[in-house]
């Protein structure tokens, strides 16, 4: 047995938990939880938890239908909001087929994998996401339009401020599990709220990603009112993104880095940042998931639905940010398309083979664009080489499908199970009539 | 405080990083002289002489042990499997062996069974600072008598600079001693996890682990100072 594993099981002792949940995520992001007994522990750690995934998202099979739930000893936390006399605390699992291989539908060892083609290349990737969500007074669509909690915006601080409460309780809890905050804030629209992570690895973000989601929402739902991650949930105010910012290091040296470049950015950190640009457009269908992402993406403000970088534009897809003189370490690229309804564990496996691919291919990194995309026509744009963004789930499917780059990155089995679920969302969303078709043509048809 | 002689001088990382994972207190020696001009006030709790791939400088080191040039009741030997055969006639230069590459529980269980059991050291089972009490045995951690939940890495961690209160660390050290050398993730592991343990010390003992701007991070203050 190995020692983190060890810490594990003597831990549950001492604390008294009686509950452990094994936490894994299904291919559409959703976080999903199998709960153990003390007593079945140390079995789950030698041999795994066996059970049967045909039920979840993108794990089922032809053949085999069961799957092993391999706890990962080093994640085990105490569950802040547990009771004190029933404490429990979680797992995140690797999934693994009956033979001990790892399962290709896990997303988890999809990024585990890509992570570890990085580190061939002595790379170790670290991210920092920037998380926005509504806080609405109920999320049954039944009963119309999403409420928002207040009409505060950017940066407000009001005093009766319920949704700035609940963003408050959340960091405190995402502290006490050990998740960093860097900032949290009112955001552009009513009762829209943003909390920035603290860098980490790669894995740890997607870890931490699936918590805060869970966190959020736990602490909304306990007060009687809900969180959402919806890219789009209301017309006429801005969505919620997650722009997330990238780098890449090489034991302790920042390789993005370059102090003599005008952009700080070195010729590594251009060429990934020319991979992610080249090859956005296939990649959109993961980081912008549902129906609803495009709505987000085709609004005028901080979603750029443009393939250009700058360093201060905001209507660029990706940012190169401006640095303070003597900070080598954060020298990052921001990259702003993503929404916080994606599985961080495919999204972040679909940018780092992009950028990792600029690197081995040697791509060049277009002039940066300082206009406003917004205000250019599609002539303009057009003869300054810049693509749009695919405008719907639809488009973005379809440049999917044709990308052997996402199909190596995620493997066979999800590739192919991704673009079928999507494409079936697509066709019932095609096939619906929308409360916009009958106000716009009821009247007059 | 009474501290493991351990030969040769430098010690082999994954043997500094077993002994500080274990939580024991040792110091490196390159010979006989220089154990002797080391040897702490309350004298070795024990010596571990690691061979090299030529046994002889080892059991050179031995010999003198044995022959009460220094002070050291109990000797642990390590070795590689090449040799095994020509031990035996040494046999009275040790009091226990270990083949090299160890497993560290191996090696950490024959620690404790050769040092411990000879009543020299005080197991250092319990680490109290301030508000802060660890309790090596059972894993738990707490503050002002708030039990921690702590993750494995965050404990160990913790556990390490708070077995040296005052000293100061560098990332690469605390990388190379807490998560072991075959690691790859850089020093930001580290900024890391100190950012996660002080977040869940809380914001009143969150400077026990301070900064040492540009150079990395310490615990408390020393003992002695």
């Amino acid at each position: 047995m190995e020692r983190d594993q060890q810490y594990v099981l003597r831990s549950v002792e001492e604390r008294g938990v009686r509950l452990i949940h094994l936490w894994f995520t299904d291919v559409l992001g959703k976080l999903k939880s199998v709960a153990i007994t003390p007593a079945e522990l140390e079995a789950a750690f030698d041999e795994g938890v066996q059970f049967d995934g045909s039920s979840i998202d993108g794990f089922s099979r032809v053949h085999e239908s069961d799957v092993l739930a391999r706890p990962d000893a080093t994640s085990f936390e105490l569950l802040p909001w547990a009771t004190r006399d029933e404490p429990s605390a979680r797992m995140f699992c690797d999934i693994q087929n009956l033979d001990e291989t790892p399962f290709d539908g896990d997303p988890r060892q999809v990024l585990r994998r890509n992570l570890n083609e990085a580190r061939a290349d002595r790379y170790s990737f670290f991210a920092a996401p920037e998380v926005e969500f509504f806080y609405f007074a109920s999320g049954d669509p039944s009963l119309g339009k999403p409420q928002p909690l207040d009409s505060a915006s950017y940066f407000d601080l009001t005093t009766a401020d319920v949704s700035s409460n609940l963003r408050k309780r959340t960091i405190h809890m995402l502290e006490a599990m050990g998740i960093p905050v860097e900032y949290s804030f009112h955001e552009d629209s009513p009762s829209q709220h943003e909390i920035d992570l603290r860098y980490t690895e790669a894995l740890d973000v997607a870890d931490n990603i699936m918590t805060l989601r869970l966190v959020v929402k736990k602490i909304a739902m306990e007060s009687g009112t809900y969180a959402s991650f919806m890219p789009k949930p209301l017309n006429g105010v801005q969505g919620s993104g997650m722009h997330v910012h990238l780098s890449l290091f090489s034991g302790d040296a920042n390789v993005f880095h370059d102090g003599s470049d005008a952009y700080g950015l070195s010729e590594t950190g251009r060429q990934f940042t020319a991979g992610v640009l080249h090859h956005a457009r296939e990649i959109t269908a993961v980081t912008n998931q549902l129906v609803n992402s495009y709505k987000r993406l085709s609004e005028k403000s901080e979603a750029p639905p443009y393939i250009a970088w700058a360093r201060n534009n905001r209507s660029a897809l990706v940012r190169v940010p401006v640095r303070r003189r003597g900070k080598p370490s954060s020298a990052r690229i921001e990259y702003r398309s993503p929404d916080p309804a994606c599985n961080p564990y495919l999204a972040f496996s679909l940018v780092l083979s992009a950028g990792l691919r600029g690197i081995s291919e040697g791509y060049e990194l277009p002039a940066e664009t300082s206009a406003n995309l917004h205000d250019l026509s599609h002539h303009e744009r057009a003869a300054m080489g810049i693509e749009p963004l695919p405008r719907s789930l639809d488009e973005a499917l379809d440049v999917m499908e044709g990308s052997e780059l996402v199909r190596d990155s995620l493997g066979d089995h999800i590739f192919e199970w991704f673009l079928r679920n999507k494409r079936s969302e697509w066709s019932q969303y095609q096939s619906t009539v929308t409360p916009f078709e009958l106000e716009r043509y009821l009247p007059t048809w | 405080m009474k501290a493991l002689l351990v030969f040769p001088d430098p010690v082999p990382p994954e043997l500094a990083q077993t002994l500080d994972i274990g939580g024991w207190a040792w110091k490196a020696a390159a010979d006989v002289t220089a154990a002797r001009a080391d040897e702490p006030a309350d004298g070795w709790v024990g010596a571990i002489v690691m061979a090299g791939p030529d046994l002889e400088p080892a059991l050179r080191f031995c010999r003198s042990v044995h022959n009460g040039e220094v002070d050291v009741r109990s000797l642990l030997l390590l070795i590689n499997g090449g040799h095994l055969q020509s031990l035996d006639p040494h046999h009275d230069l040790f009091d226990d062996f270990c083949l090299h590459p160890f497993h560290p529980q191996e090696l950490e269980i024959r620690l404790k069974h050769l040092f411990r059991r000879s009543g020299h050291t005080d197991d250092v089972e319990l680490i109290e600072y301030g508000p802060l009490a660890m309790n090596l045995e059972t894993y738990q951690a707490a503050i002002d008598a708030r039990p921690l939940d702590l993750t494995y890495m965050e404990y160990e961690l913790l556990k390490f600079l708070a077995l040296h209160p005052g000293k100061v660390f560098t990332r690469e050290t605390l990388l190379n001693r807490v998560w072991g050398y075959d690691y790859y993730g850089g020093a930001r592991t580290v900024d890391v996890h100190v950012r996660r343990l002080r977040s869940k010390l809380g914001e009143e003992h969150a400077n026990l682990i301070q900064t040492v701007r540009s150079v990395g991070y310490s615990f408390g203050r020393s003992r002695w100072g």
